[in-house]
């Protein structure tokens, strides 16, 4: 893979980078013809973020790969290594002409070159791990509500809350009027902290299609680093969601950029129906169930413990495993799966964690013999 | 017991803010009392060793545009509140440039202030954040605990020197040492005292002036007959006057130190308008 970002692109790249960096550990890229996207996920599975350039966003842009249908590469990187490339914004403004993306395969390295004024060029080598694809699964035509506004009302909005603050609650209100609260976890914790709230007016969004009286409750700390993004591209955000405990999805579209963001929302606990986890069971809910209310079709995907060596560790106990028999590819999801078994641990938090697909491609390229999928833990959410 | 109150001027509200900031720096919790036409926030911890207490009064008038009071009884017309000053310093912060700012006691589930600010948006009605700070009310029989500290004989009153360079003196002063002693005299001199095994440091200010003190019976008996050039210390801890100085966020027009040897020191502070008057003691470290 080889690309060249040339003159204001590198800072909107960094700053992309910046954004990503808000959400997981690790840097995932992948070259593919619609562009290279660029990937991340919280340690929780409850937060995705994919920023996808187009060629047209590069200079040069030659996705690899000798032949058309040879499995594309990818890999991942630290975060901190990659991010530190783009650290100082101001100064990849001022100084930095061009930014080349070059992968050495022999050398196994990824390399980052910068090619700033007065002919200084900076030249990083990453470490880089080769992975499978992460995707989340998401349907945003399935989403009964959608909001969109240009970002800088929803920056606006959010700027009234602490900067510490975990979650926050988006919801309809009379009037068409969209509102914001903190939220707060016990009732006992009521009586001791602040708690803020504001409402938005119908018509400081561009569109708005909600029903009356829904509300969702999702991590605002991942969300604000795609705002600050969002404010200085000066694009329109759009807020997909639906009811608590499915993802809510933020996108930004342009010529040259998509980004999206999926974050997993509280589950409103009374009126979870969660089947109990099944084990041992070679079923796999039919491609047509992925979004009904049955969550247990949300699963964690990972990249497989082929590409992490042995050193996945053996799979945590209180997640039932799977054999899923390959089902047909759903024509209405949007992105191809893969499967990977995944030795993690529970969330810590109630929120549903998990809505990443195990829908297998029949016959794709580079699985791992053994799909192992894994159920989400029941259990632990109540 | 109800309460109402709203500001418009954005001067009064930038005002009102920074004296909040300044309280918020100095204490996590307070006492806020509010009278018919006065506000007060009190922190009176039972100033033990090195412990600090504030007192800071407002004139309401000079912040509000409405101001509606009604205490718990005809008799006892005032309200006394427990409440988190930093709160209430975060529900103003994003308020710079808001309509009006409208402040309420509720109770909905628990006693709250309610702090509505009204924001100009790009739509047809304005944008209002509504900030519900819980409260905690204090029953009238402790009111007595929050009275006003009366100032104690004091050795020495004198005028501190400009707050900021006060305050980087002591800044520096605190990487070396846990304890400053502050001394002055009645010819306008002051030092900054640190002293540790390895080094000590003095910085010393002269020509503050001192403040004259009318005499009210027995109030400045000892400072009356006083060597003019005999210093009087007061040791204290010097994270606490860090702090102080630091929160600072109100220029005063005077700012006065009374040095009470052996028993309390005492800031205090009157603002231009004479209408706000901010009183901290800090009380004295024994010496090794």
């Amino acid at each position: 893979m080889k690309c060249v970002i040339a003159g204001g692109n590198v800072k909107v790249l960094g700053r992309a980078v910046h954004s990503l960096s808000r959400i997981g550990d690790e840097l995932y890229l992948e070259p593919t013809e619609k562009g290279l996207s660029l990937r991340a996920i919280n340690s929780s599975r409850s937060a995705f973020a994919s920023f996808l350039f187009a060629p047209l966003f590069f200079q040069l842009y030659e996705p690899g790969g000798p032949a058309p249908d040879t499995e594309r590469f990818r890999c991942k990187v630290h975060m901190k290594s990659f991010l530190g490339v783009f650290r100082s914004l101001p100064s990849l403004d001022k100084s930095v002409g061009k930014c080349l993306i070059l992968l050495k395969h022999r050398a196994s390295r990824l390399v980052l070159q910068l090619h700033c004024k007065y002919g200084v060029t900076k030249t990083h080598n990453l470490a880089f791990q080769e992975c499978e694809r992460l995707q989340a699964v998401f349907d945003t035509q399935r989403c009964s509500s959608r909001l969109c506004a240009p970002a800088r009302v929803l920056a606006d909005a959010v700027v009234h809350f602490p900067p510490t603050l975990a979650e926050v609650t988006l919801g309809t209100g009379p009037g068409g009027k969209i509102s914001l609260r903190n939220y707060v976890e016990d009732e006992a914790e009521l009586s001791k902290t602040m708690v803020t709230e504001l409402w938005l007016a119908e018509d400081e969004f561009q569109s708005v299609t909600v029903s009356p009286g829904s509300c969702i409750t999702f991590c605002l700390k991942e969300f604000r680093g795609l705002l600050t993004f969002a404010e200085t591209s000066n694009l329109l955000l759009t807020i997909h969601f639906d009811e608590p405990g499915r993802p809510v999805v933020f996108t930004l579209d342009d010529t040259v950029l998509e980004v999206h963001l999926v974050l997993a929302t509280l589950s409103d606990l009374e009126s979870s129906s969660l089947p109990p986890p099944t084990n041992g069971v070679s079923h796999l809910p039919t491609p047509a169930d992925d979004f009904a209310d049955d969550l247990e079709s949300y699963m964690v995907a990972l990249e497989s413990s082929a590409c992490e060596g042995a050193t996945g560790g053996p799979p945590s106990p209180t997640f039932p495993l799977r054999t899923p028999r390959t089902a047909q590819s759903d024509p209405e999801e949007q992105e191809e799966e893969e499967d990977g078994a995944v030795p993690g641990t529970p969330p810590q938090k109630k929120f549903r964690s998990l809505f990443f697909g195990s829908v297998l491609t029949p016959g794709g390229p580079g699985l791992a013999p053994t799909q192992e999928v894994l159920a989400e833990d029941s259990d632990g959410e109540c | 017991m109800r309460f109402r109150a709203k500001i418009v001027d954005l001067a009064c509200l930038n005002n009102f803010s920074r004296v909040i900031n300044t309280i918020s720096k100095l204490t996590k919790t307070c006492t806020l009392r509010l009278t018919v036409c006065k506000l007060y926030f009190i922190l009176s911890d039972k100033v033990a060793n090195g412990g600090a207490s504030m007192w800071c009064e407002l004139c309401q008038g000079n912040f509000f545009d409405e101001f509606q009071m009604e205490g718990v009884a005809a008799e006892h017309n005032e309200i006394y509140l427990e409440l988190v000053p930093e709160n209430l310093s975060r529900a103003l912060k994003t308020a710079h440039s808001a309509k009006a700012v409208k402040i309420k006691l509720t109770n909905k589930h628990c006693p709250c202030l309610r702090v509505a600010v009204e924001l100009p948006s790009l739509s047809s009605s304005s944008r209002i954040v509504t900030h519900d700070i819980p409260v905690g009310v204090i029953p009238r029989r402790i009111w007595n605990d929050f009275r006003e500290p009366t100032m104690p004989d004091f050795d020495v009153s004198i005028y501190l020197p400009v707050l900021k360079i006060m305050k980087s003196v002591v800044e520096r002063m605190k990487n070396l040492s846990n304890f400053i002693v502050i001394e002055a005299n009645l010819s306008g001199e002051m030092n900054l005292k640190i002293e540790t095994d390895l080094v000590s440091v003095t910085t010393h200010f002269k020509d503050l002036g001192n403040p004259p003190w009318a005499s009210e019976d027995g109030c400045q008996s000892s400072a009356q007959g006083r060597n003019l050039e005999s210093m009087a210390e007061a040791r204290i801890d010097i994270k606490k006057l860090q702090q102080l100085l630091a929160g600072q966020q109100v220029n005063p027009t005077k700012a006065l130190c009374n040095i009470m040897q052996r028993v309390k020191r005492r800031l205090k502070e009157r603002q231009w308008s004479g209408d706000l008057t901010f009183l901290c003691l800090l009380s004295l470290l024994p010496s090794d």
